[in-house]
């Protein structure tokens, strides 16, 4: 449109596309990763909607059906693990355990990650120093050996692996909005705010903590398949979920156990868990592409 | 221009402590503006000059209280803003403003330019509602020559001028009494450069608009400014009225300066003596004994050396720190 006819229709204001539409509309046209935010979102709902899916309750043993092969007739669509019970809907409970501890550990890493990084590079000298510190004390803990330690403290309870994951997830967080935030906080708007009288935490939470949220959001995307990793490793060496429980993890690990007889307990969730962590690393890597797209 | 100043400014000294060792030890103290006074009218421009690194922008800065002063006052409307708290600093920021160079870089890329506009607006009228500020924050773009209905656009949709004209727009929403312009037009186009200039001379005759304005760029400053200051190393070399600077430069410095302008005329340009200076700026972590210029000063002698020339007033409203402005 040319400056005359923009002058000619003085009333109607023009809607600005920002930055958040434009990540989203090239996200959009990512094929790879939007098919991979649909599987996500796919094996999220059905892990969700577990107990109206199967016929099967997760804990129900089935004594006639020990290590059988899948049965779609009867329900039993990824067959019986060893005590008989139905693979699909364990996969399925498993899953929402899997998940809610990645949804912790996105939720701390958001909340505290976000808020001390930002604060320690914002406020800079002693006080950053010293909650960089605390961070590298978290850090210098061995993750294995404290989950040990809170299982000995306060006997065994899969809450224990939320509060683990939840102390140690929004570590890397905090150093990355930090690093961000140094660099943020030398930039021209950030001094015209304070000149413009600002106050210091409006300046906070207008001007840095939403420049922050690109590195953020990949971050997260990337952080989740990682804590889900963590989750299954730490099953596996029997310190998470207990019996009748199921995470991914343990399932894997007792499908381990019967690999030669019955290998559909071991290949039905490990594919589920491998599909939803490559689905989640290319939802990582759409949303990098985004939201930087100088970086490519 | 008015009576009193309102803006004075006496012997103010910006140091940065430049880590050496670890633990403090080995830190070495830049002195980036060394000991400069000047008092600015109410309406008035005044030019800063000198090198890139010669403590211009820090100067500014600093008369704005962005930078921690090492010594000397700030004195606003009478008032020492050093002696301020926080809060009382805060609410002299609405009649004091900035302009920055790098248009884009000024503007927060996650804001439409409304909220940009609006932010000084939001902060020191907050009782102000949503509407009245919308309708304030319209008639500002139309004043500093944005379309109104451009509000809702956020800055990587504009150009680089229209980019500065949100950030002036920002700095005289609420109507300030002084801007310092931080080299507003150096990142621009030629062609948007004089229109930038303009524009803000504009608003400086509409409102009365007191300008530092901090540029290397000498043909500029000549339009723009009142009074000129040129700056060596954190130090004045020269202030004087437009008019002395340029048909009666002292300091050498300036001398340099001014001659390195280009002329528009080829024939004249091709015809005349330049003086080049010998060398570059020594460092300010570093700075040359007596004379900061003498390193490089076709003029120096022993003296230079020695002492340290004093800012010395040659002719009303004409001071020089040199001591051979005689010769």
């Amino acid at each position: 449109m040319t400056e005359a006819a923009l002058r000619a229709t003085p009333t109607t204001e023009f809607e600005g596309r920002s930055l958040w539409a434009d990540a989203r509309r090239r996200f959009a046209r990512n094929r790879a990763a939007m098919a991979s935010l649909v599987i996500v979102l796919l094996v999220t709902v059905a892990c969700i909607l577990a107990p109206w899916i199967s016929p099967h309750p997760y804990d129900a043993v089935d004594w006639d059906r020990m290590l059988a092969p899948p049965d779609w007739q009867a329900g039993y669509y990824f067959g019986t693990d060893a005590n008989g019970r139905d693979l699909f809907v364990r996969t399925l409970y498993g899953g929402q355990v899997s998940l809610s501890i990645a949804a912790v550990a996105t939720l701390v890493s958001l909340a505290i990650g976000v808020i001390w990084g930002a604060v320690a590079g914002f406020v800079g000298g002693r006080i950053d120093a010293a909650m960089m510190r605390i961070v590298d004390i978290l850090y210098a803990l061995p993750f294995v050996f404290f989950v040990i330690l809170l299982t000995v403290i306060f006997t065994r309870n899969f809450l224990l692996m939320y509060v683990a994951i939840g102390a140690v997830s929004w570590l890397d967080m905090a150093r990355i909005v930090r690093g961000q935030t140094l660099s943020l906080k030398r930039k021209e708007f950030v001094e015209a705010a304070e000149a413009g009288g600002v106050s210091r935490f409006n300046i906070l939470r207008r001007h840095i903590i939403p420049n922050t949220l690109g590195p953020v959001v990949i971050y997260m995307t990337l952080t989740i398949p990682q804590v889900i990793l963590i989750e299954s490793f730490v099953s596996f060496l029997g310190l998470g979920v207990q019996e009748p429980s199921a995470s991914w993890g343990t399932m894997i690990n007792e499908g381990a156990n019967v690999m030669e007889i019955a290998p559909w307990a071991l290949l039905y969730p490990a594919t589920v868990l491998v599909a939803t962590l490559i689905a989640l690393n290319f939802v990582g890597d759409g949303l990098r592409d985004a939201l930087d797209p100088k970086d490519r | 221009m008015s009576a009193g100043p309102i803006l004075e400014v006496e012997d103010l000294r910006v140091h940065f402590r430049i880590g050496g060792g670890m633990f403090g030890r080995g830190d070495r103290i830049l002195k980036a503006v060394d000991g400069v006074s000047f008092r600015l009218g109410a309406g008035e421009t005044l030019g800063l000059v000198g090198e890139s690194g010669c403590g211009k922008s820090t100067l500014g800065r600093a008369v704005l209280r962005l930078l921690p002063l090492a010594k000397g006052r700030v004195l606003w409307l009478g008032q020492d803003l050093g002696a301020l708290d926080t809060e009382a600093l805060r609410r002299q920021r609405r009649s004091m403003q900035i302009v920055f160079q790098d248009p884009l870089a000024a503007l927060n890329p996650r804001m439409t330019a409304g909220e940009i506009i609006a932010e000084p607006l939001r902060t020191f009228e907050p009782e102000q509602g949503a509407a009245a500020t919308r309708e304030r924050v319209k008639a500002m773009m139309g004043k500093v020559g944005l379309l109104p209905q451009q509000i809702n656009r956020y800055p990587h949709e504009f150009s680089g001028g229209q980019c500065q004209r949100i950030g002036i727009a920002r700095a005289m929403i609420t109507r300030p009494k002084l801007i310092v312009c931080d080299e507003p037009v150096s990142a621009l186009d030629v062609s948007i450069q004089a229109q930038i200039v303009n524009l803000l001379m504009e608003l400086q005759a509409e409102y009365g608009l007191a300008l530092i304005f901090i540029s290397h760029n000498l043909a500029i400053v000549r339009h723009v400014s009142h009074r000129i200051m040129v700056l060596y190393l954190g130090r004045v070399a020269e202030l004087a009225t437009r008019e002395q600077l340029y048909r009666n430069p002292r300091h050498p410095y300036t001398q340099a300066l001014i001659s390195a302008v280009p002329l528009p005329d080829p024939d004249l340009e091709r015809g005349r003596r330049r003086l080049v200076l010998k060398g570059d700026l020594p460092s300010p972590l570093d700075p040359p004994s007596g004379c900061a210029f003498r390193t490089r000063c076709p003029k120096a002698t022993a003296i230079c050396a020695r002492e340290t020339p004093p800012l010395l007033p040659i002719a009303a409203g004409h001071e020089v720190a040199c001591h051979h402005w005689n010769e």
